[in-house]
């Protein structure tokens, strides 16, 4: 190929290249545009830094009155474990042989427990707790593990304040971390 | 939908409930011995009549009509061949059940013995009235309908799915390769690239995650990072040639090759892109692997290189020194299986077995090894090696450095013991 063909063969390439970004936006011209208000119905993630948190507030005594009614006979009265995972206690005992693994003990943010009880929680009747009973039960769950006094008031700015005690103790992947050898003969 | 249509009267069927009677005699001979065995159980349970020099009776009759059954079911002789469900849980909504590894050939997991996990219970979900949303850092946010998703081009690829937790660490061990491994099927998955969907909404910078959302009671959401989703990750309605089953996520559901099974959310609804990870309970509070000096791994995806020999296994018996192949399944979360080593002298030495062509990247590999066993206890047991060279560790080696609480990714070798008997239990129970 002469060195002129070659140019704008390389050009044509380079273009396309160039055209890519626009073109991926919608290749196929398959689905229909979300509005804000379907998104915003929808995505009830709520992140580490609680980010997406909604407005509203709950107290640790009202929590204490859900949690007796929703909660108590799945977690134990008092959080205890039962039918369902024990939900407080534990703190320092992860590095021993009997960990206990609980919202005190192990979770490593505070809003996720808002996330989790808002999308699965309780489990006969998920998405049926109101934002502020949300709040309080969770407000309760953090009292009963001593991270909230018995007056407090949890809202948005204050669950994505508290700093809950095993928040470093995470640590990325590092496997492969056992190296077998395929002995063949005596082994 | 389809319920058999055999209740109608007539000799076709009367004769098929005759043989069905007999039949199940038959079968509990059989289960009381074990898979292997059987030959002075069946002399109990066989009838002459149906034996040479003389014709079955099933010949001497029709059989069935077509149209008995408008939706297959296996042979009424294999009713003991279906899920290994765990007794005694404390509730069955968050549970899994087990695919009866130990009772079938091939690679491919049949859809109605596929493993199960839900967190939820299983939502029974009109695809008419299924969205999946698409939103967050994209140029365009976007709503599907499932006959949007099945627009796209389509793909179909092999894989395994296993569960993190498969088994955990602790003792009592199980005491069948269901038991121990039984969190693991195959299937041939039909769907679209996931790639596909997200260029369709246009990726903007910053996108690093991809945080995936479930229709069920626990609304399921684990974050998936972005190079995974441009990778092999698919968002799939058929399985095995036929749509989901409701099990496994129908109508829509996530496919992750070689990540633990949990990210590959069911029941799919929403794709949230964003530059963090959700950091939710499933991926804090669970699915995280704790260490013995009290820290915790997190985001551990991959399930590394296993195998394990399915025959003869836990709870069968060889009923006669011999012939006996050995048989098996290896994979690896990482790529194709390299080789497969078998032991039959308790670990002292090892040989390679044969591999069932194809061994394909992230799906189940068949392989096997002629044995004559000399009818003297022994132990057998089979060790991976991956394409990366990876080699399946022993228990000991993986509680050495994980210790016993670490509950997920368990991918040890574990060996038979054949009693003289011909017994064959789980050599670390």
């Amino acid at each position: 190929m002469p060195m002129r063909e070659l140019r704008i063969a390389a050009f044509a390439v380079f273009a396309l290249a160039c055209m890519a970004p626009a073109q991926a936006q919608s290749p196929y011209g398959i689905g229909r545009a979300a509005t804000p208000a379907e998104i915003a119905g929808w995505n009830i993630d709520v992140d580490r830094d609680g980010n997406n948190l909604p407005p509203g507030s709950g107290t640790v005594s009202h929590g204490s009155e859900i949690f007796d009614q929703q909660c108590a006979a799945c977690h134990g009265a008092r959080g205890e474990g039962g039918i369902g995972d024990q939900l407080v206690g534990g703190q320092g005992t992860l590095a021993t042989s009997k960990p206990v693994r609980t919202i005190g003990s192990y979770w490593p943010y505070a809003p996720t427990l808002f996330d989790y009880i808002r999308r699965a929680m309780p489990q006969n009747a998920p998405q049926s707790l109101s934002n502020e009973e949300v709040y309080a039960v969770s407000a309760y769950l953090l009292h009963l593990n001593g991270l909230l006094p018995t007056e407090a008031t949890l809202d948005a700015k204050s669950l994505s304040a508290i700093k809950m005690p095993n928040r470093n103790m995470f640590v990325g992947e590092s496997r492969p971390d056992v190296k077998n050898t395929a002995c063949m003969t005596d082994c | 939908m389809s319920q058999p249509t055999d209740m109608g009267e007539g000799p076709a069927v009367t004769s098929r409930r005759r043989f069905l009677r007999k039949g199940g005699a038959l079968v509990g001979g059989i289960v009381v011995a074990g898979g292997l065995a059987g030959s002075e159980a069946s002399a109990a349970t066989e009838n002459a009549d149906n034996l040479p020099p003389n014709a079955p009776e099933w010949m001497k009759t029709p059989g069935d009509p077509m149209g008995s059954q408008l939706y297959g079911t296996p042979s009424p002789f294999e009713k003991d061949v279906v899920k290994n469900i765990p007794k005694n849980l404390p509730q069955y909504l968050s549970a899994s059940g087990r695919t009866p590894l130990q009772d079938l050939d091939g690679i491919i997991t049949p859809n109605g013995l596929f493993y199960e996990r839900h967190h939820g219970g299983v939502p029974a979900i009109d695809p008419e009235q299924h969205r999946l949303m698409l939103h967050g850092l994209v140029d365009k946010p976007l709503i599907f309908t499932m006959d949007d998703i099945r627009r796209f081009p389509s793909q179909s690829h092999i894989y395994f799915l296993e569960c993190s937790g498969n088994p955990g660490y602790k003792k009592p061990y199980g005491k069948t390769a269901s038991d121990l491994v039984g969190l693991l099927s195959c299937a041939e998955w039909t769907g679209v690239s996931l790639k596909l969907v997200l260029q369709e909404a246009g990726l903007q910078a910053g996108a690093k995650w991809v945080i995936a959302e479930g229709a069920d009671a626990a609304a399921m959401t684990r974050s998936i990072p972005i190079e995974k989703c441009l990778e092999d990750a698919m968002l799939v309605y058929s399985q095995n040639g036929e749509r989901l089953r409701p099990q496994q996520g129908y109508p829509l559901r996530l496919l992750l090759p070689g990540f633990e099974g949990n990210m590959s959310i069911k029941w799919l609804r929403r794709l949230h892109v964003a530059a963090e990870p959700a950091y939710s309970r499933e991926e804090t509070s669970k699915y995280t692997d704790l260490m013995p000096d009290g820290s915790a791994r997190e985001f551990t995806f991959f399930m590394e290189a296993k195998s394990i020999i399915t025959r003869p296994s836990g709870g069968q018996r060889l009923n006669s020194p011999g012939f006996h192949e050995i048989n098996g399944i290896a994979w690896s979360g990482r790529g194709k299986i390299g080789r497969v080593d078998v032991s039959v002298d308790d670990g002292k030495s090892w040989q390679e077995a044969q591999l069932q062509e194809p061994v394909l990247t992230r799906a189940l590999t068949r392989f096997r090894l002629p044995w004559h066993w000399n009818g003297q206890p022994a132990v057998i047991q089979s060790r991976a090696i991956d394409q990366t060279g990876y080699v399946q560790p022993t228990l000991a080696e993986l509680l050495a450095v994980r210790g016993e609480n670490y509950f997920y990714h368990n991918n040890a070798i574990w060996p038979w013991r054949i009693s003289a008997g011909g017994e064959v239990t789980n050599a670390n129970a």
